[in-house]
């Protein structure tokens, strides 16, 4: 048996540290593009299309991420499809995440006086021309601070995939454990790495929440 | 098929551990969250970089991690945990700092007036937080505080890599012995979503009974 440094360590986790990073970007951005899909169902004007969405939400953010990913790694291949670890990760965790950011800019949208939607309407726009320049600069104003902020949980959430045997940092961490017996050392640096990767994002969340803020309350 | 799987008995066990985790967690960790809010906002200065820092590392590292940092990390410092305390000790850590900053939100948003009313009344500090300051913080952010048990709620799923008995361990076994995945987890997670709707209701209630006057719908 060979013997492990600590630099050995670090180094295997922060190999695997990458697919924590690629697979938290792909959730992100694909989460994003259904949430967005999502939301003009939910504040649209059909109303199977708004059900749809509210019961998607209820259904995503009711039950665990855990859950999904089970779900999605063992259900799929009910249908005889046979579904490798980063297909299910990546397909239940923009499920997932699509709920959240559509119910987190729902609430932005939600938050523009409706003035603003009965002024535009006044001035002949039709929907589209409203949200896209009325409604969307105003939302999006708002919007940036908490979805930066709901990145964090995307990147938290992908230690998950770990146990449907995708391998990324959270897996590497046991690997690692496993083969060093270290594991107040190993989970130790797994916990820093992903403060590394968590800690910017929600500083920045923070700091974008203040300076937007200002810009809004000068108006 | 002439044999059969009575699995109840598993399930029940699990949905009763989960329950249990939610409760202990609930309790103990928004305890924990007030306290914390209250030294983040108001109490002595030399406390408040070490909670912030105890915010930040959990707010920012997953539950997951945390929770194998007490269960396989902590051993080795001597501190031998069971996985049913060490998974309550994860939930209640985790809870308490997340309740902690949506607390604090409500703390912060108190009218100035409000703590120069509870001094005009000789109240001291810990008084006045106790009894004009508290109760009105928690009413404005209660929804976010449900939001926030009922996320850590879900999140104890993942106790059962420690190998506590919740209802995903419940749904592991089931699935090992009959390999009938799908069902064992649509099950579980059906029962997940009513655990999660029962809980927001029951927290509604609890809001209810804290909050008498001026509650609105």
């Amino acid at each position: 048996m060979s013997d492990f440094s600590t630099w050995d360590i670090l180094r295997n986790l922060l190999l695997a540290a990458r697919w924590t990073v690629v697979l938290s970007i792909v959730s992100f951005i694909g989460g994003g593009l259904l949430g967005i899909v999502l939301l003009f169902m939910r504040i649209g004007k059909f109303k199977a299309a708004r059900i749809f969405a509210r019961y998607y939400v209820e259904l995503f953010q009711g039950t665990p991420l855990l859950m999904q990913l089970f779900l999605a790694f063992f259900g799929l291949g009910l249908f005889g499809i046979n579904v490798p670890a980063w297909l299910a990760a990546g397909l239940a965790l923009i499920f997932w995440s699509a709920a959240f950011l559509m119910e987190i800019w729902r609430g932005c949208v939600d938050a523009i006086a409706k003035g603003q939607w009965e002024a535009s309407a006044s001035l002949g726009m039709g929907y589209l021309q409203q949200m896209r320049y009325v409604i969307l600069p105003q939302a999006i104003r708002i919007a940036v601070p908490p979805t930066v902020g709901f990145s964090v949980q995307v990147v938290k959430g992908t230690a998950l995939t770990s146990i449907i045997g995708f391998v990324e940092l959270s897996k590497a961490g046991t690997i690692v454990t496993n083969a060093t017996f270290q594991p107040f050392t190993v989970y130790g640096f797994v916990a820093l790495i992903y403060f590394a990767l968590c800690w910017p994002l929600s500083k920045s969340s923070q700091v974008l929440e203040r300076k937007l803020n200002v810009a809004h309350r000068n108006h | 098929m002439a044999y059969q799987f009575d699995f109840t008995d598993v399930i029940l066990k699990g949905i009763a551990i989960t329950v249990e985790l939610t409760i202990v967690g609930g309790l103990v960790g928004v305890s924990l969250g007030i306290l914390c809010a209250w030294a983040r906002a108001l109490g002595p200065k030399w406390v408040r970089p070490i909670v912030a820092a105890y915010l930040e590392l959990i707010r920012n590292t997953p539950f997951m991690i945390q929770l194998f940092f007490i269960f396989f990390g902590l051993p080795s410092t001597g501190l031998h945990l069971n996985e049913l305390v060490a998974a309550n000790i994860a939930m209640v850590i985790n809870l308490g700092a997340y309740s902690a900053e949506i607390i604090r939100a409500g703390i912060q948003a108190t009218p100035r007036g409000q703590f120069e009313a509870g001094a005009s009344l000789a109240m001291s500090p810990i008084q006045t937080f106790r009894h004009v300051i508290l109760v009105p913080s928690l009413q404005r952010i209660w929804p976010a505080l449900s939001s926030q048990v009922i996320i850590v709620m879900l999140g104890s799923a993942v106790v059962s890599q420690i190998a506590a008995e919740d209802l995903t361990f419940a749904s592991n076994f089931i699935q090992s012995r009959t390999f009938r995945a799908f069902e064992a987890y649509f099950l579980t997670t059906l029962v997940y979503l009513l655990l999660a709707i029962l809980l927001r209701a029951a927290m509604r209630g609890i809001g209810a009974i804290i909050f008498p006057r001026r509650r609105r719908a």
